[in-house]
């Protein structure tokens, strides 16, 4: 299967007068399918990979290629309907919207794209809910929630449109280590089931190396880039 | 749109006591806006129609001898002319002196015929005291003129014409216009009468019209077509109207417009700026809202689309508050604020179409009050939110 994102000469440049270099000629491919860690210390450019990865952020030079097609060209409308059609996030914030209930965050990448949500999507909604375990209190408001289920809405509400591609920033960050191994064991799942392609940062190793890769990154270049055969 | 408008919605919701205090801040706007307007309005209306509610709106004079002859045809022509026209009378004027015990005044004498001039001076509303005059010798006088005089009803008056002759009259009643002039100084009385006593045949001093209530402010126009109109059938009468007679008035009235409008103004831009500031602390507020939904892939437009949705939805409440709140100030003051005779001490004229003129520019104020909250959230940038963690 062919790269579904792929990153060439990636050198990324923060401020103007005092300029700090954050990211060092990355060059990366992801395969389609595939399931993805990047590790490595704080401050070493993982989040500011990430959000070049997902369009967010733009590299001071070098491209990202999505299905052949270089970024740097779309429009920002273009973008953005890329991003809700294509990209599956979760932070390490789960930023849910605090006005609207946990049904609806989950909802919402869909509504985003389209004028009416067909039974069909709520019933799938409805269905991540259940598979991250939320069914009960899918219907509380994003506040009554605690951090881990909170989290997990963030995960179902990444699945909704049904996005090639994930992209989580230590998704796990703030949990304790018994919702992080659940939420791990969940991403694993989805990776199996539905082929979705998954590119997770974290700095817990033990996590990582449930992965079929292991990117590293020191000091904004790659340090290690290990392909697990199995 | 429906996704913008519901996260609209839900923002507004989840700070609703914020919501709360700019929809009482506009309806309160709004109020002022509609209670000055319509009390400007009732004090115009009223000092509009003390000045002219009884009087000419146009007349029809003439140049040459002062006297009208076929002015039943002149009246015919005038009134066919212009449809503003709702009452047309004419009238006989002149001076005499009213003596008693040694003491006289002059009045004005004003030979009418009553029936079609009742339509311009309703003399039946006017009368305090006594009957209209049923036979031609018999006047009205004012009460200024009873009280100078010590008159009552039915008593013989001697009134001198400027040639001398005496000629007697009796009194059939009085009347009160609440201004002092008339009260003072008019004598009403039949067109025949007047014309007896100054030995005339069938003629008129003048003719005189009233327009619409609601078209005064057209006298001119309507005074230009009857001039049009009468041309022909005489070449030396001349058309005069209420307005080049009260200037000072109409630039009175002109002055009070304009500084209303003013306050109007003001206040409106009061609370633009008010809602404009509260709705900018709003997209600060909820940046990392806005932030996700961008990452999320909500377009720039719908994003702003949001916060116009906010200030749409703030400016219906509010011009609904406010004019709730308008009228409410203003049947309260007609109600409770009222002189020792019961009417009110300001008068107020409710106007619809002002208040829904208010209530639509408080709408539109309010939308442009979003301009720019919505063109911020446009151009936030996800990344500065998702880094700022
Ligand atoms: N907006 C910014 N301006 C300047 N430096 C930044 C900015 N954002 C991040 N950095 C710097 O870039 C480096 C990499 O940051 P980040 O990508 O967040 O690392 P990580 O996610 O691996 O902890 C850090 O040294 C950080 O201080
Ligand atoms: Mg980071």
């Amino acid at each position: 299967m062919g790269n579904i994102l792929e990153l060439k000469n990636i050198n990324k440049i923060y401020g103007t007068t005092v300029k700090t270099q954050v990211l060092y000629d990355i060059n990366l491919g992801f395969k389609e399918g595939s399931f993805n860690s990047i590790i490595g210390q704080s401050g070493s450019g993982k989040s500011t990979l990430m959000n070049i990865m997902g369009t967010l952020d733009t590299p001071t030079s070098g491209d990202v290629v999505v299905d052949g097609v270089i970024t740097s060209g779309m429009k920002a409308s273009q973008l953005a309907s890329y991003r809700n059609q294509s990209i599956g996030f979760v932070f390490q914030f789960h930023y849910l919207l605090p006005e609207f209930t946990a049904l609806e965050n989950v909802l919402m990448p869909y509504r985003i794209g389209h004028k009416t949500v067909p039974k069909e999507t709520t019933d799938r909604a409805k269905e991540l809910m259940k598979l991250v375990g939320l069914e009960k209190v899918m219907n509380n408001n994003a506040t009554q929630m605690s951090g881990g289920q909170q989290q997990r809405t963030a995960i179902a509400r990444a699945l909704l449109n049904q996005p090639k591609m994930i992209l989580a920033d230590e998704p796990t960050g703030n949990l304790d280590s018994l919702s992080t191994e659940t939420i791990y064991e969940l991403l694993r799942d989805i990776n199996d089931r539905f082929g979705t392609t998954f590119i997770i940062i974290t700095h817990d190793r033990r996590i990582a190396e449930k992965a079929d890769r292991i990117i590293e990154i020191t000091d904004g270049r790659i340090n290690l880039d290990l392909l697990k055969n199995n | 749109m429906k996704l913008s408008y519901q996260i609209a919605t839900r923002f507004l919701k989840s700070a609703l006591t914020q919501t709360l205090i700019i929809i009482l801040g506009i309806g309160i706007g709004v109020s002022v806006q509609i209670f000055i307007g319509s009390l400007i309005q009732g004090l115009q209306k009223s000092l509009v129609n003390t000045t002219i509610g009884n009087a000419a709106h146009v007349s029809v004079t003439d140049d040459d001898d002062g006297f009208i002859k076929d002015y039943e045809a002149v009246i015919r022509s005038a009134v066919d002319a212009d449809d503003r026209i709702v009452a047309a009378s004419p009238v006989l004027n002149a001076s005499v002196l009213i003596e008693k015990d040694g003491e006289s005044q002059s009045l004005l004498i004003r030979g009418f015929d009553l029936q079609r001039a009742e339509d311009i001076y309703e003399f039946s509303e006017y009368l305090v005291e006594g009957a209209m005059p049923n036979a031609d010798g018999k006047v009205l006088l004012g009460v200024i003129a009873r009280d100078n005089f010590e008159l009552s009803v039915g008593d013989t008056i001697s009134l001198i014409t400027p040639d001398k002759r005496t000629v007697e009259c009796s009194v059939s009643g009085f009347f009160d216009y609440k201004v002092a002039a008339p009260n003072e100084s008019w004598c009403i009385t039949t067109l025949p009468t007047v014309q007896a006593i100054f030995e005339l045949e069938d003629v008129v001093s003048a003719i005189e019209f009233q327009v619409d209530q609601d078209l005064v402010f057209e006298a001119d126009a309507v005074a230009k077509n009857v001039a049009g109109a009468i041309a022909s059938d005489s070449d030396t009468l001349i058309v005069g109207e209420w307005k080049e007679a009260n200037g000072q008035l109409l630039s009175g009235l002109q002055g009070q417009s304009i500084s209303s409008i003013m306050i109007q103004v003001f206040v409106m831009i009061s609370v633009v700026l008010g809602i404009a500031s509260v709705l900018a602390i709003s997209v600060m507020q909820k940046s990392r809202q806005i932030g996700i939904l961008k990452a999320m892939g909500i377009q720039n437009g719908s994003s702003s689309l949001i916060f116009l949705f906010q200030g749409l939805i703030l400016g219906i409440f509010g011009a609904i508050a406010g004019v709730l709140l308008g009228l409410g100030l203003s049947f309260a003051f007609t109600t409770f604020a009222l002189k020792p005779d019961g009417t009110p001490v300001v008068p107020l004229y409710i106007d619809p179409a002002f208040i829904a003129l208010s209530a639509a520019i408080a709408v539109v104020a309010c939308i442009i009050a979003s301009l720019i909250p919505a063109r911020k959230s446009s151009v936030l940038n996800p990344i500065d939110i998702i880094r700022n963690q």
